[in-house]
């Protein structure tokens, strides 16, 4: 990270002080009004005023002291540790990848043998992997064709909407709703990726924006056909080929001997969701290697490249949105089966950014990465829910915090596609000064 | 026809509100290419912070409302530029070099951050303020219709339209305009002609704030009610006027937002106030199809 006017190294107390005493009155200026002082409805419907200036003095203290460590501590500690880490360690790091590829998964498979009492962990295993199931589908958007899709959430509801309202007015099972869904969901992808055919970065991520709105949107005020904002209940749970998680006669438990436990449905589920992200993930490796998805690669790297090589980068986009949009679509049925109760609420923009999130800060385009970041992220939503108010705040810190620090994400050794030769290094930098000098 | 003409008042008025946060939009994306995703929220922390000012100086006895709203307007700008400096500092000027999605998820990050602290510090229900400024005209009366313009209406546009005219004199003719003008060129050479170049990118942020905080102010004013989330729909509607009007230009953010206040207004009249969002979405949508460079913005030249 280029820092320009880098103060000398010495241990300067009075100079880190006198950063520390800025960054207080800083603190001050910006929290003084809203923290300092708070606003609350009283019993007349008027506003009234409550001060807090304890909590202010408390925060802009705590900013003082943190500055202060940080300009005396951190910042040569940081310094000392970059100058060595990359060569040996880096390798290394890079090295394991694979080995924790495998073991990842091996514990994923396990999950609900070791917490098979724990309805909550497994739960949230369920989550976890469903979001690591949406990462992977919008990596094929982001990670490998490049395109910023800040509006995925659309096709996660469009899926779910497909699921339910199929399964409800059609009464057809799961195993047939879901490739629906998925079809669905990629003709979703295509209705969007025509329009954004020509615009690229930030515009096509506005727009994608805004199309995932308009979906919620419709999805709000279509009161006839899906129940507006108090969404679609009594959805379908998941059969196990027929046979229904319940304790009847004709059950899943009944059949096969065992005694009837609600924890069945869970396993089921959860083994469901993990093969389909593994499916995904399955797809996604395969399709690198095929021609659509060397297409896709050096579209993310060079479009008008691609152009002149004869790449048709229409039906390269299209192919990219739809894929990415049909295991959105995938997840999405899976997560109304999963539910039993879906409303637009679950669609929200704060969606889109999770699931790009955990995309980015898993390292773009890194399989790994995008679990990982789904772990960590969800993990640690879910360590947090005591302070239920604090979660996002918190979330958003951290999202500011792992790209500043880590700009290229958790896991930032994605296996290439093609390697050429040793001068990747030189190559990457020169990619690197050129691509900030493309905004005009 | 005086339903028509009134709908036009009240899609000016609401138009330049966007109009002033656009600004914002289309200046920091002309210097740095990005979108300051998190400017919807600095507007909502204006507007959070006009209220507090606002309840401040009643409490302590400044009952005066052309005197308090003066102090509100230049407390509330000092305060939410500062705001603006800030999240440059801490989540956009480490990003500078890195690649163009790195920022834009730190500005998503930091629209979240912001709109859960103010949620937090400042509770997530609905802040009511009685209105304050009072009267108006009636234009005309016709079919049982009167046409009528308020004076906080009045105090909307002229305001919009002061800031307009000096934040163009202050690109045109100051020296920090030029650098800004230069920086929007060319980042690189700006800096080898001695312009400080992180300087005045801060100071961009900062501007782009202090309007926000105003656009924040009328908000607040003329709706009368606010809450944390009114940044994100503010915001994306207007950086869709940024866009309409032509990104990089300030008059085109002007007139985007405007277009941009008008399509939601006369949709809630005509068609359905449901589906007014869906309308500025859609149109966002159809105008970057058809015009990608917008009505004033200078065709992107593709370089290899």
């Amino acid at each position: 990270m280029p820092r320009e006017s880098e103060p000398d190294q010495s241990l300067d107390l009075p100079a880190a002080v006198k950063e520390a005493a800025l960054a207080a009155v800083v603190a001050f200026g910006l929290f003084a009004l809203l923290i300092g002082i708070r606003t609350d409805q009283g019993p007349t419907g008027a506003l009234i005023l409550t001060t807090r200036f304890r909590a202010l003095a408390e925060i802009v203290a705590a900013v003082f002291v943190a500055r202060l460590l940080w300009t005396l501590l951190w910042r040569k500690a940081n310094a000392a540790v970059a100058g060595f880490v990359p060569a040996s360690v880096k390798a290394a790091a890079a090295g394991v990848v694979p080995y924790a590829a495998a073991a990842f998964l091996a514990f994923a498979f396990v999950v609900p043998v070791i917490f098979y009492g724990n309805r909550y962990l497994l739960d949230l295993g369920i989550l976890i992997v469903t979001y690591t199931m949406l990462g992977f589908g919008l990596n094929i958007v982001v990670g490998l064709a490049g395109l910023l899709d800040l509006g995925y959430v659309a096709f996660y509801a469009v899926g779910a909407y497909s699921y339910a309202l199929i399964a409800q007015y059609f009464g057809l099972p799961f195993w047939v709703c879901l490739p629906l869904a998925g079809i669905l969901a990629a003709f979703a992808g295509l209705l969007l990726g025509f329009p954004v055919l020509r615009l690229r970065g930030d515009y096509l991520a506005i727009v994608t924006l805004g199309f995932g709105e308009i979906i919620r949107l419709v999805l709000l005020n279509w009161q006839n056909l899906t129940g507006g904002p108090n969404g679609i209940p009594g959805i379908p749970r998941p059969s196990f080929f027929g046979l229904p998680f319940n304790s009847s006669a004709h059950g899943f438990a009944a059949t096969f001997g065992l005694h009837y436990s609600p924890t069945h449905r869970l396993v089921f589920l959860y083994y469901l969701i993990l093969g389909l992200a593994l499916l995904t993930n399955w797809v996604t490796l395969r399709l690198r290697r095929l021609p659509i998805g060397r297409a896709w690669e050096a579209l993310r790297e060079d479009e008008i490249a691609c152009r002149a090589l004869g790449v048709n980068t229409t039906t390269t986009k299209l192919t990219a949105f739809a894929m990415g949009a049909m295991f959105g679509g995938f997840a999405g049925a899976f997560f109304a089966t999963r539910q039993g109760f879906i409303s637009p609420e679950s669609f929200t923009f704060t969606e889109s950014a999770l699931v790009l999130a955990i995309v980015v800060l898993g390292g773009m385009g890194s399989q790994l990465g995008v679990a990982v970041a789904a772990t960590v992220m969800l993990g640690g939503f879910e360590l947090f829910r005591e302070f239920d108010q604090y979660r996002m705040l918190v979330f958003g810190v951290a999202m500011v915090a792992i790209v500043i620090y880590r700009p290229r994400g958790l896991v930032a050794t994605r296996t290439p596609s093609v390697l050429l030769s040793e001068h990747e290094g030189v190559a990457a930098a020169v990619a690197g000064s050129a691509r900030t000098e493309t905004p005009a | 026809m005086e339903y028509f003409v009134q709908q036009l008042i009240n899609g000016i008025t609401l138009g330049s509100i966007y109009g002033l946060i656009a600004i914002g939009y289309t200046m920091v994306y002309g210097i740095i290419g990005m979108i300051n995703f998190a400017h919807g929220d600095i507007f909502m922390v204006g507007a959070f912070l006009a209220l507090i000012v606002f309840l401040v100086l009643v409490a302590i006895g400044v009952s005066a409302v052309p005197l308090a709203l003066l102090i509100v307007l230049l407390v509330a700008m000092a305060v939410t530029a500062l705001y603006g400096w800030t999240v440059e500092r801490i989540a956009y000027r480490p990003l500078r070099h890195s690649s163009r999605l790195a920022p834009l998820i730190s500005a998503i990050g930091m629209s979240i951050v912001l709109q859960n602290y103010v949620q937090v510090a400042q509770g997530a229900r609905v802040k009511p303020l009685p209105p304050l400024v009072h009267g108006g005209y009636t234009l005309f009366e016709g079919n049982d219709f009167a046409v009528r313009l308020s004076n906080i209406q009045i105090i909307v546009v002229a305001t919009t339209l002061a800031l307009m005219i000096g934040f163009s004199l202050l690109v045109a003719r100051t020296r920090l305009g030029r650098n800004m003008r230069a920086c929007e060129q060319d980042l690189k050479m700006a800096a080898l002609v001695g312009i400080d170049v992180d300087r005045t990118i801060s100071l961009t942020f900062v501007i782009g704030a202090a309007l926000a905080a105003v656009a924040g102010l009328l908000f607040l004013l003329y709706y009368g009610v606010i809450d944390f989330f009114i940044g994100f729909l503010a915001g994306v509607k207007a950086f869709t006027a940024a866009v309409l009007g032509g990104i990089g230009s300030l008059p085109g953010a002007m007139i985007g937002g405007i277009l941009i206040g008008l399509i939601e207004t006369m949709w809630s009249a005509y068609f359905s106030i449901e589906y007014k969002d869906v309308a500025a979405f859609a149109v966002l949508i159809i105008v970057l199809i058809f015009m990608p460079t917008g009505i004033l913005g200078r065709p992107e030249v593709e370089k290899v």
